[in-house]
């Protein structure tokens, strides 16, 4: 059945899930639905203790079985040592067809890949896979089926309870002896324990994972103890310096530089630029330089943010000192100064719930002006992919993207128009991972499109004069002068994986490569 | 001008996205000596298939003392070039042995004759010191572009930031290529770090009369244009000279006042450059 961004989903994929297809931004806005409830293991013995011996006693109280699901959250980034931690221990039980369901995987993950050859993992559900684990389910190693979700989006499949969790494994920087989890204090830090606050409220069992026993109550807690059922301590839970490196240097790359006076100018030049508004920007040195060009100007025309929210880095948290931004609202820290800055009175910690979940009552990101975003590629339906690459393994992540898009009034996507050699700005993506009714504005070296849909935004861009304006097509046909039209990739018919929207309908469906 | 690595096909790929008004393809000191061939290559067919939608382009060919420059020019004029930049050049003889190498070219290629330019560097002592003769040498010789780095070697100092040490250098060129009636180009700056400095530097050669400045980072590019742009002021005053010496030449006035500025037909030519720069620079529609 074709969904609502054209995309082919197999009757056969509809069926074995039991999902829709995707039918718009808005198809379940306002759809009540009953949220699911774990099944919770009451504590009335004031001599009950929580500390387990190792990770093999934790998996043994919380009767760890086959087939299974566990989950993990991504706040160590490239320096976690959880995930792999655990899943040997699993592995060593003898225990197979494990469901692997956690907030993002990566490079750090590299070692799942024989579990998953050897049956020990047989789904994943994620916001995306980076590294040797998007290879190895690309290349159809993995049994069942990789199900790609936004932040938003996965938080909605565990209330929903469609993701039922038997254990969730949170890593925690400090805790005490009953379970009071922060992100910070430790020797591992990473600021903030947002995307995990879900797990801790719908899983059947918690296991709090730390290498920084502190003295009870570790407090004020970011996860509490009224949801962790085990603390189990080991001697390291990550990498720091893969977890949060010192701040990227602004770029010097006059490309980048471009990019972010463009974005900039958009900024300024639509209507939600007054005092007050709100803004998410990423890592990538396009959207740093355009944090930092947009301060000049916000303190030339005396203009506040309201609050910046998402995942953080030094020039928001500069922001926030300087007194150019009321309050930040943390999902995630990117670096060092973002990890420090917690402890700011005015840098607040939410959950990813707060933070995007479509399925409660608002979410921070329905409250957003500004998401500036980048992208893998484009297309001339304004559809956008960050998680298969041209050569159609999956290699990136959903993230908040989806969430962001649809949330904020005006969602501007960097990209330069060729990414090495291949046209980022295409007619069809790749995959469909974040659909063009989302995107308002694209920014690339070559000129600026805005969606026809937005002819508001497009009129004042036009009124300012001081933007490139190009129209999409425009863009793709730039690109494809310089490199040539590519190839489409050529898939084979085994389907390995889904790219769920927000709503949980599917966006679009991700083959095995061939050889 | 923006120099761009030959060597490198990601650099020489789409420079024209950031403005510059000429690109200095380098054949020469940037290209490791193995990959002099790998980089003809790669400018040959940069040259015959990116549009580089009018920036123009100048090939820096190696130097007359190596087994190369021949081979260069050949390569570049069958791309279709703008010109050819001759490094190190210190007599008029140095320009005309490529001008007839690019004469020939022309002809092997079938490419108008005549269409390509050269420019020469000028990086010795000696090379300035004959500044004039070189730039009187072609009427293919567009302009003169001072090396700084070269240069100072040979004067046995070093760049200093100041420029007190090229301070003669471009007295004498600029000089030289304006009794010649060709343009004069600066050397590059190479901190990328001290982005003052090269306001400074740029604001300095722009006075002394200097027509552009050679650089090796797109973000340098801006300035530039910032610094050799007419602002609006001038170019309103500008557009005021011309119509006054047009309508007072008309009643038979030779001296009179704009803006309670004396002037009288000398200032006619400069006005009408300024104008043209202006508009060359995008900044003025007008019709004179």
């Amino acid at each position: 059945m074709r969904n609502a961004v054209g995309r082919e989903i197999p009757d056969e994929i509809l069926k074995l899930t039991g999902k829709e297809p995707f039918q718009g931004n808005l198809y379940k806005n306002g759809v009540p639905f009953r949220r699911y409830a774990p099944i919770v293991r009451p504590v009335m013995d004031n001599r009950h203790s929580k500390l387990v011996r190792d990770i093999r006693e934790a998996l043994e109280k919380c009767g760890a079985h086959s087939g299974m699901t566990v989950s993990f959250h991504h706040h160590f980034r490239d320096g976690d040592l959880i995930v792999c931690m655990v899943m040997e221990e699993i592995r060593k039980m003898g225990l197979k067809n494990i469901t692997l369901a956690a907030t993002s995987l990566g490079k750090a993950h590299d070692a799942l890949v024989p579990m998953i050859e050897d049956g020990t993992i047989t789904r994943i559900e994620a916001s995306g896979v980076r590294g040797k684990i998007g290879e190895a389910i690309s290349a159809g190693k993995l049994k069942g089926l990789a199900i790609m979700r936004s932040h938003g989006g996965r938080v909605r499949s565990l209330v929903t309870g469609e993701t039922r969790v038997d254990i969730a494994f949170i890593g925690a920087p400090t805790s005490d002896d009953y379970g009071n989890l922060r992100g910070i204090g430790g020797k591992t830090d990473c600021g903030v324990l947002s995307y995990s606050y879900v797990d801790g409220d719908q899983a059947e069992h918690v296991v709090a994972i730390t290498d920084c026993l502190v003295p009870f109550p570790n407090f004020p807690a970011h996860i509490s103890m009224t949801k962790v059922d085990y603390v189990c301590v080991v001697d390291a839970i990550g990498i720091p310096e893969k977890i949060a490196t010192g701040a990227a240097k602004p770029t010097t790359d006059q490309r980048k530089l471009m990019m972010a006076e463009y974005c900039t100018q958009v900024v300024v030049n639509t209507p939600y630029f007054k005092d007050g508004f709100s803004y998410q920007t990423g890592v990538g040195g396009a959207s740093i330089a355009s944090t930092i060009s947009l301060t000049k100007i916000m303190k030339e025309r005396g203009i506040k943010m309201g609050f910046g929210v998402g995942g953080l880095t030094k020039p928001m948290c500069d922001l926030l000192d300087s007194g150019m931004v009321r309050l930040l609202l943390d999902t995630q820290d990117f670096d060092l100064d973002a990890v420090a800055s917690v402890r700011n009175p005015a840098h607040h910690r939410i959950t990813a719930s707060a933070y995007a979940n479509p399925f409660n009552k608002g979410a921070f990101v329905n409250r957003l002006d500004y998401v500036i975003l980048a992208a893998l590629e484009v297309d001339v339906h304004f559809n956008c992919n960050v998680v298969v690459g041209s050569d159609g393994v999956i290699t990136g992540a959903q993230g908040g993207h989806p969430d962001t898009a649809q949330g904020a009034k005006c969602t501007i996507v960097i990209t330069p128009l060729l990414q090495g050699r291949i046209p980022a700005v295409c007619s069809d993506v790749t995959t469909v991972t974040t659909p063009g009714e989302s995107i308002d504005v694209v920014v690339t070296d070559y000129g600026v499109a805005v969606n026809p849909n937005r002819h508001d935004l497009l009129d004042a861009l036009c009124a300012a004069g001081t933007i490139p304006l190009k129209t999409i097509e425009e863009l793709r046909d730039t690109a494809y002068a310089i490199a040539g039209e590519p190839q489409k990739v050529e898939f084979g018919d085994r389907v390995v994986g889904i790219i769920e929207a927000r709503d949980g309908t599917i966006m679009d469906v991700v083959y095995q490569v061939k050889d | 001008m923006m120099f761009l690595n030959c060597q490198k096909p990601g650099l020489i790929r789409d420079p024209y996205v950031y403005a510059p008004d000429s690109v200095l393809l380098d054949l020469e000191d940037a290209v490791a000596q193995r990959e002099k061939d790998a980089a003809r290559f790669s400018l040959f067919h940069a040259l015959r298939e990116i549009d580089y939608r009018g920036v123009e382009r100048v090939v820096r060919i190696n130097g007359l003392d190596t087994a190369y420059w021949e081979e260069d020019v050949r390569c570049a004029v069958a791309g279709g070039c703008d010109s050819i930049r001759i490094p190190k050049t210190e007599t008029a003889e140095d320009v005309r042995r490529v001008e007839q190498a690019v004469a020939e070219a022309e002809r092997e290629f079938g490419i108008e004759p005549g269409r390509t330019l050269i420019m020469a560097a000028l990086e010795s002592a000696r090379g300035v010191l004959n500044a004039l003769e070189i730039c009187s040498a072609s009427p293919r010789l567009f302009g003169i572009a001072l090396s700084g780095g070269d240069y100072t070697k040979d004067l046995q100092t070093g760049i200093s930031g100041t420029g007190v040490e090229l301070m003669g250098a471009r007295q004498h060129m600029i000089i030289a290529a304006r009794a010649a009636g060709v343009q004069c180009f600066d050397t590059v700056w190479t901190s990328l770090c001290d982005m003052e400095g090269f306001r400074r530097e740029t604001e300095m050669i722009h006075a002394m009369g200097f027509d552009g400045k050679s650089v090796i980072n797109p973000r340098q590019i801006p300035i530039v244009h910032e610094i050799f742009t007419p602002k609006a002021k001038e170019i309103d005053f500008a557009e005021k000279v011309v119509r006054e010496i047009d309508e007072k030449r008309a009643q038979g006035i030779g001296v009179f006042t704009v803006d309670g500025k004396m002037i009288d037909i000398a200032f006619y030519d400069g006005a009408k450059r300024v104008l043209a720069l202006a508009r060359a620079s995008g900044v003025y529609k007008g019709e004179l």
